[in-house]
């Protein structure tokens, strides 16, 4: 059972979003992003998706960088000033996010009918596991103390250890069934990525950083004429 | 020199009778769909008045457009990266409520009344939720200065003028307006297309014409607030954003784009222009004052010889170029000089220019004695509507400029009065003349397209070829849904 849980269901989890996610994008392009419905309400969605979105992507990172530099990560949190300090600014960056989800949830049940009006039954799930998630979360942070820390040698060795095909389940397993309830929520949104708005974090247009300002687009590109290149822009050219 | 060519338009406002017929012809066309109810790539409204949406050219509220920061040309919105940063909430964006919230009507209630003493009224439901709505406003809900406390006394333009004159504008003696018909400039400095973080909004080389790629659009709505004219549009069905299209698919066929070709009082007229793309960073850069003069000088004349050889090496064909010789645009906006565009202090460019309307003194209270002036035409001082206003709209403040607009407008009125009717004084059509800094030539060649020109004369539309061009990047042979332009799916949201 633990085999399944914590070495098929993340690799199953993955491969489907990378798959679904790259097929999405090459066919149906079209719907490739998230359906705003911030011109149809304004207000609340102000104190929703601000607190939201700062949040969850600071506490995301939170999560991925000491995944990614453990080594650093430890050298870090192994002053204990620096461990507690940590701790508290994760906390009260949980409760921010979680008010913002709260906002956002109430913003879309029928009482408001503007946003109500364009919420699929995916909103409504990807809201409701978004909920359990952050506030699992929170319990986690409460609950289970100095979570920077285990995290490094429970969860960290696991992960790497999937990454490296060679799945060792032995450090999660150990954990309370509360802390793997988060960890597998966690991997069914990953899941869930193709299948809902949450797609359009692969779409944060960074490009615009560097482009031109002005985008001109020619069916035939007078500039590279006499290069002898004269087709430039078209969905399939011909061979 | 970088020869490039655009199709620009010139509206005359001065013939403009606001029957809207140009907006319904938009909106059969392409904005009667699920998500673009409340749409008018077309618009008309009242000036003075707030526009659509409402109080769209105040820029202190909106920041769309650009702005001259330090000699370099930025985009009023935010810098680019904390346009990233607000992503998740763009604080720029007009709500529904900024446009309206659309509706239709139960009419079955009406054909399903049973009978009794009061007639049975349809209710309103919204087009966004299906549910019951109150109306609080609509298209063109401040039309002929309806609720013009609360509409037209806001018009951010009437912030140049004084109390007094305010005051006066909306004295019923003297209350004046006229229409603003509206729809995408196709600027040649398009904020809208700056804005967009996807890069989904880009500028057609062969003919300028600004248009959105739905599927690079990742809906973040950065062009809505980009764009000072608000004439891109937020999709709410599909998440994209829309606008107008200048009917490209009829222009590709030689036909005028519908608002144009339905246009009632023939006031619309379309062109070719010739500027030279290397120098648009430089004119949208110019002091408030000269900004209209720096795109009149990037304008170019399709009879230069350099500028034919050099617009040929740029791939504009002979067909076009001969076109923009003939354009009505190129005449009103650069030979006469009456075309001006809207706002050019928003420094986009904008390739759509408007003849302001004469509005010509008419009467005044005098001792509860209402007496109507005699001084028709000439009189700029006692124009109807303060030469300030119309410089704010038009030439970003700058009075002589608009002035010497309206005095060759005069000019060909007085001169043409004085030739058919024969009222006039031979020295003050003279006068006139002389103050309009213009010829009998060529006021007769304004006189000509302002009110002889037929069809073709006011839509002088060059072969694009394209379908020749489409030829070469796409497979005209293979059947649909695996190839060609446009959509390969219908155009339906995922979850």
């Amino acid at each position: 059972m633990d085999t399944i849980l914590f070495v098929a269901f993340p690799y199953i989890a993955v491969i489907l979003a990378v798959g679904f996610g790259i097929y999405r994008n090459v066919r149906n392009r079209f719907t490739f992003s998230s359906l705003s419905s911030q011109l149809l309400e304004n207000r609340q969605l102000f104190w929703g998706s601000v607190p939201w979105h700062y949040g969850i992507t600071l506490l995301l990172l939170a999560h991925l960088i000491p995944w990614i530099i453990p080594g650093a990560a430890r050298y870090v949190l192994s002053d204990p000033v620096r461990l507690v300090i940590l701790e508290l600014i994760g906390l009260a960056l949980s409760l921010f996010t979680a008010f913002g989800l709260i906002v956002l949830i109430i913003r879309r049940l029928p009482g408001n009918s503007r946003a109500h009006a364009v919420t699929s039954w995916m909103d409504g799930v990807l809201l409701f596991l978004l909920a359990v998630q952050t506030f699992s979360g929170i319990g986690v942070a409460l609950f289970d103390r100095w979570g920077s820390l285990w995290f490094l040698s429970s969860i960290v060795p696991w992960l790497w250890s999937l990454v490296r095909l060679q799945p060792d389940i032995t450090p999660v397993i150990a954990l309370p069934a509360f802390i793997q309830f988060h960890v597998l929520i966690g991997f069914l949104l990953i899941l869930l990525f193709p299948f809902s708005r949450l797609i359009h974090i692969f779409t944060i247009p960074l490009g615009y950083l560097r482009r031109p300002y002005q985008v001109v687009i020619w069916y035939r590109d007078p500039r590279r004429r006499n290069e002898g290149q004269v087709i430039t822009y078209g969905k399939q050219p011909l061979e | 020199m970088n020869v490039r060519c655009q199709v620009s338009m010139v509206f005359h406002l001065d013939k403009c009778i606001g029957c809207h017929t140009c907006s319904l012809a938009c909106k059969n066309l392409w904005t009667s769909r699920q998500g673009t109810e409340y749409m008018w790539w077309n618009n008309v409204e009242t000036k003075p008045g707030t526009g659509y949406p409402t109080l769209y050219e105040d820029q202190e509220e909106y920041h769309g457009g650009w702005e001259v920061k330090d000699g370099e040309l930025k985009l009023k919105l935010n810098t680019r990266s904390k346009e990233l940063l607000n992503l998740g909430f763009n604080t720029r964006l007009p709500s529904l409520d900024d446009y309206y919230e659309p509706w239709t009507y139960k009419y079955d209630e009406l054909t399903n009344s049973p009978l009794q003493q009061i007639q049975p009224i349809a209710t309103p439901v919204s087009l966004v939720t299906g549910k019951e709505m109150e109306i609080e406003a609509g298209p063109n809900w401040d039309d002929c200065l309806s609720g013009s406390p609360i509409y037209a006394a806001n018009d951010p333009n009437l912030r140049s003028i004084a109390d007094e004159e305010r005051r006066q504008l909306f004295e019923m003696e003297r209350v004046v307006y006229f229409y603003l018909p509206r729809i995408c400039n196709h600027c040649m400095n398009p904020s809208c297309v700056a804005a967009c973080p996807a890069g989904a909004i880009y500028k057609r080389g062969e003919d300028g014409i600004v248009l959105v790629s739905q599927e690079k659009c990742m809906g973040w709505r950065m062009c809505v607030s980009g764009c000072p004219y608000k004439k891109v549009y937020f999709n709410w069905s599909t998440g994209k954003a829309e606008k107008c299209i200048l009917c490209y698919p009829r222009l590709e066929t030689q036909q005028a784009p519908a608002c144009m070709h339905s246009c009632v009082g023939r006031i619309r007229y379309l062109g070719m222009l010739l500027y030279d793309a290397d120098r648009i960073e430089q004119a949208a850069k110019s002091p408030d004052h000269e900004l209209v003069q720096a795109q009149r000088d990037i304008i170019l004349d399709p009879f230069d010889p350099q500028v034919i050889r050099e617009a040929r090496e740029n791939g504009v064909e002979d067909k076009v170029i001969e076109s923009a010789q003939k354009s009505p645009v190129y005449a009103y906006v650069k030979r006469w000089k009456l075309a001006l565009p809207l706002h050019p202090e928003f420094r986009t460019l904008p390739m759509l220019f408007y003849v302001p309307p004469l509005l010509p003194v008419t009467g005044s209270m005098n001792d509860g004695i209402y007496e109507s002036s005699r001084d028709f035409f000439s009189s700029l001082e006692n124009a109807r509507l303060p030469i300030r206003y119309m410089a704010s709209l038009f030439t970003a403040g700058d009075e002589e400029m608009i002035k010497a607009v309206y005095r060759k407008m005069m000019a060909v009125r007085v001169y043409k009065r004085a030739q058919t009717v024969g009222d006039i004084p031979e020295g003050e059509a003279a006068e006139a003349l002389e103050r309009g800094g213009t010829t009998p030539e060529e006021i007769d060649d304004i006189y000509r397209l302002t009110s002889l020109a037929g069809f073709d004369e006011r839509f002088v539309i060059p072969p694009f070829s394209r379908e020749a061009a489409v030829e070469l990047v796409h497979l005209t042979h293979t059947p649909a849904e695996s190839s060609g332009m446009g959509f390969i799916h219908a155009p339906e949201r995922g979850l």
